[in-house]
């Protein structure tokens, strides 16, 4: 018996790129997100061949889940086929030998900034959100450690008289994207920067979400069949992005989270967020056999 | 039936500025019964608005007891708790003055009606009450919805009056109330204090000018001249 | 030396015993005790440095004295408070416990709206309907005579005066227990300091607040008191009914404070 034959052969790089120790790591702290919902849980998070601040943390727990039978989805606000979605596709391919797609019903892991997919997602589909900043209380309290008291606490008047003055001041909410959501009757958490429409999608969701911030080291996770219930008055209803009504140029899909594009007359035009249900819904027009999953909102409305 | 029991009762001020102790009056002892007007005697410093303030509490004693026999029992008011003081001052005893305890933005008439209120009664009756006594008392009426704050002083007194004399109490003290006062709130209070007494109201009264109240004095209570004359002192004004 | 209370059978709603507190060497509070009855105004007066202003936030609990006890008699609220963990010490104070600072950067966002400030308090005790909160903020502001045109604007716009309101009308909104007022009125204008004196006297009056007073100013004491502790060197010298302590103060330190006043 020879040394060679109990270790591994030398390689130039550890399979999905992290090494072993660091996925443990981020596996560990993955599990311990899962069991205490929305709770951020902070990580060492390593340095990969890719600016902080353009998907680290996404990218790692990517490469902490895949394997070579794993299905992978990339996408940035919505589109498969953005620079930045595709080099991370072809990352993880790379490193890992897994198969890649654009469908998302074929993925099992989807790596995603800034939308979730308008097609549902199942119970062996993860969803992997890239969160630029996972504090939701950031902007009430810049002192990290008081804010982390605070969610021991659940001390979130702070939160919701945020939303008061918006109300006080603009008559509505204006809080955009990354809507606060309470999490299991609990934490509050960022949901990573998603439009309105998308927040309701977490809620009671089928399938795992795990928002990792790489430049923050922390992550956190909505575990399947869990509340996620926006921060709202009683008698001030969460309101989506108006773009039910909205129909595709392109696809003419309908009643979907539409990207607006200004015309040079001063006019918009609309073309559907999720890029490959646009695509999807083209290859149907033009009489292709394609699947297209139950969607989460229906006729501009939200199911379920 | 006794009302006040006063026993032994002395009174000094220590002056730590001064080093000095001085007296205001040693072993007085006297009762009263429901009903009694007494009048307190003596030159000026003799002691006697300090006799007054003493029983009320507003002064501490040095020695002896003041057994008052309220609706709840026997209470030395000497030793009795803060609480149980405030609280007897605001059911059974009161004390009048010249000088109006006037508050920012409560009108005459609800002034005068809020100790009727305090006992429970409805707010329509007990301002019904107020407005007669404060037109008993030569209060113009234009001023009963205005807030006495800004009133003249004898404005304020009458209202001050009628307010004291609203609700009839076990045990009345009075510090000269009739000082400059005309002569038709005189009477009225004369009338007022008269009334009272007939209810049974114990009364204990220092005036400058007892021809005032002659017809109510049963007894009268020198408070002797060989006692050292009292400092006069500006910072414990009423 | 005083006998315990005989007619009044009500149960103290304060009652603070053997407090003592030391920052180093310094000894800011040495077993000071003190009873508030419901309804009550007491008052604490003593010069700068008397341990009053310490006092007043052991029973606000945002300090934690070294030797004493402190209970409030609210039917949820048992045993020593000084040893509730921070959570608790929050949300009672956040629920029953209401207080004015000297400082309205202590108490008050300076750049959220007025109305906000007092909404806070209602949205950490749970209310989530914004109605209701629009009509409970204003009542609160309108309670302690705030204009309620300027409902809206931020305390940093606003006079020492209005801002003092501001955080009147945030520690009444839930209609507390108890009401910790530290030197309300230091800092301003004399004519404001009294327009706000009247503002705590009418809410004294007409609800029935029981309130802890804390100033330098003998005046403000005597105004709004029932009851007088007067403190130095961080013990009570001296306690009684009001008008007692100001017209026969029995202690050398007492006679020396009513002397000094103008």
């Amino acid at each position: 018996m020879s040394l060679k034959s109990l270790t591994k052969d030398w390689e130039p790089m550890s399979y999905g790129f992290l090494d072993a120790s660091a996925k443990c790591e981020i596996r560990r702290k993955t599990l311990k997100a899962i069991a205490v919902p929305g709770c951020q849980i902070p990580y060492a998070s390593r340095e990969v061949p890719m600016a902080r601040g353009w998907g680290t943390g996404g990218l790692q727990i990517s490469c902490t889940l895949i394997n070579p039978r794993t299905t992978v989805k990339v996408i940035d606000q919505g589109a498969d086929d953005s620079v930045n979605a595709a080099s991370i596709r072809r990352f993880l391919s790379r490193v890992s030998g897994a198969p890649t797609t654009t469908d998302t019903l074929k993925a099992d892991l989807i790596q995603s900034r800034h939308r979730i997919p308008e097609e549902k997602l199942r119970e062996d589909q993860v969803l992997v959100l890239q969160v630029p900043n996972p504090e939701p209380l950031r902007p009430v309290q810049p002192n990290m450690s008081i804010a982390r008291q605070m969610h021991a606490d659940a001390d979130y008047g702070r939160m919701w008289l945020q939303l008061y003055e918006q109300i006080v001041r603009s008559g509505r909410v204006m809080q955009g994207a990354s809507y606060p959501s309470l999490v299991h009757g609990r934490f509050v958490m960022t949901p990573s920067p998603i439009p309105r429409w998308d927040v309701p999608k977490m809620h009671m969701a089928k399938h795992l979400t795990i928002l990792s911030a790489g430049r923050e080291k922390r992550l956190h996770a909505v575990p399947p069949y869990t509340r996620v219930e926006p921060l709202v008055f009683d008698d001030v209803p969460y309101q989506v992005e108006e773009h039910g009504q909205l129909t595709c140029t392109r696809s003419g899909a309908k009643g979907y989270f539409m990207n607006e594009i200004p015309q040079n007359d001063g006019t918009s035009t609309y073309e559907v967020s999720d890029s490959e249900l646009g695509i999807k819904t083209i290859q149907k027009a033009d009489g292709d056999t394609v699947e297209l999953g139950d969607t989460w909102y229906q006729d501009g409305e939200m199911t379920q | 039936m006794t009302v006040l029991d006063v026993r032994g009762l002395s009174k000094g001020f220590i002056m730590h500025h001064l080093r000095t102790r001085m007296g205001a009056f040693e072993d007085i002892s006297f009762q009263l019964n429901a009903g009694e007007f007494l009048l307190l005697k003596g030159k000026n410093g003799a002691g006697k608005s300090t006799l007054l303030r003493t029983l009320y509490r507003s002064y501490l004693s040095q020695g002896g007891e003041i057994l008052f026999h309220s609706d709840h029992g026997v209470i030395d008011l000497a030793k009795a708790a803060d609480v149980d003081v405030s609280f007897l001052r605001r059911t059974e005893i009161g004390f009048v003055t010249q000088f109006l305890t006037a508050r920012p933005r409560v009108t005459a008439q609800d002034l005068v009606a809020e100790p009727l209120r305090l006992a429970g009664q409805p707010a329509e009756e007990a301002l019904r009450t107020a407005r007669h006594w404060l037109n008993a008392f030569g209060v113009k009426e234009e001023l009963w919805a205005a807030y006495p704050t800004t009133f003249s002083g004898g404005e304020q007194q009458k209202v001050n009056l009628a307010r004291a004399l609203i609700l009839p109490q076990r045990l009345l003290l009075l510090d000269e109330p009739t000082a400059s006062l005309d002569v038709i709130a005189r009477a009225a209070l004369v009338e007022r204090l008269a009334e009272l007494k007939a209810q049974g109201t114990a009364m204990i009264g220092v005036f400058h000018h007892p021809g005032d109240v002659a017809a109510l004095i049963d007894r009268e209570i020198d408070l002797t001249p060989d006692t050292a004359p009292e400092e006069d002192r500006d910072d414990v004004a009423v | 030396m005083m006998d315990p209370p005989q007619i009044v059978k009500t149960r103290p709603l304060l009652l603070a015993r053997g407090v003592s507190k030391s920052f180093g060497a310094v000894k800011a509070l040495r077993d000071v005790s003190a009873t508030v009855y419901p309804g009550e105004v007491l008052g604490i007066v003593g010069e700068s440095g008397s341990g009053k202003s310490t006092f007043l936030r052991c029973l606000n609990l945002e300090e934690t004295p070294d030797e004493g006890s402190y209970t409030l008699d609210l039917p949820d609220v048992q045993g020593n408070l000084f040893d509730l963990d921070r959570y608790a010490r929050r949300m009672l104070c956040a629920t029953r416990i209401g207080i004015v600072y000297q400082n309205p950067h202590l108490g008050l966002l300076m750049k959220h709206s007025s109305s906000g400030n007092v909404a806070e308090r209602l949205l950490v005790a749970g209310e989530r309907r914004f109605h209701v909160l629009r009509e409970k903020a204003r009542g609160a502001l309108d309670a302690s005579e705030f204009p309620l045109e300027r409902m809206d604007a931020p305390p940093i716009e606003l006079s020492g005066g209005m801002q003092q309101r501001v955080q009147l009308a945030k520690a009444i909104a839930l209609e507390p227990a108890l009401l910790l007022l530290d030197e309300p009125t230091t800092g301003l204008d004399v004519s404001v300091q009294a327009l706000v004196l009247d503002t705590l006297k009418k809410l004294q009056q007409e609800r029935k607040i029981t309130m802890v007073i804390v100033s330098h100013d003998l005046g403000v004491i005597r105004t709004l008191s029932d009851r007088v502790m007067v403190m130095k060197s961080g013990q009570v010298v001296e306690e009684g009914l009001a008008d007692q302590v100001f017209q026969d103060p029995q202690h050398a330190y007492t006679q020396q404070l009513v002397h000094a006043k103008l």
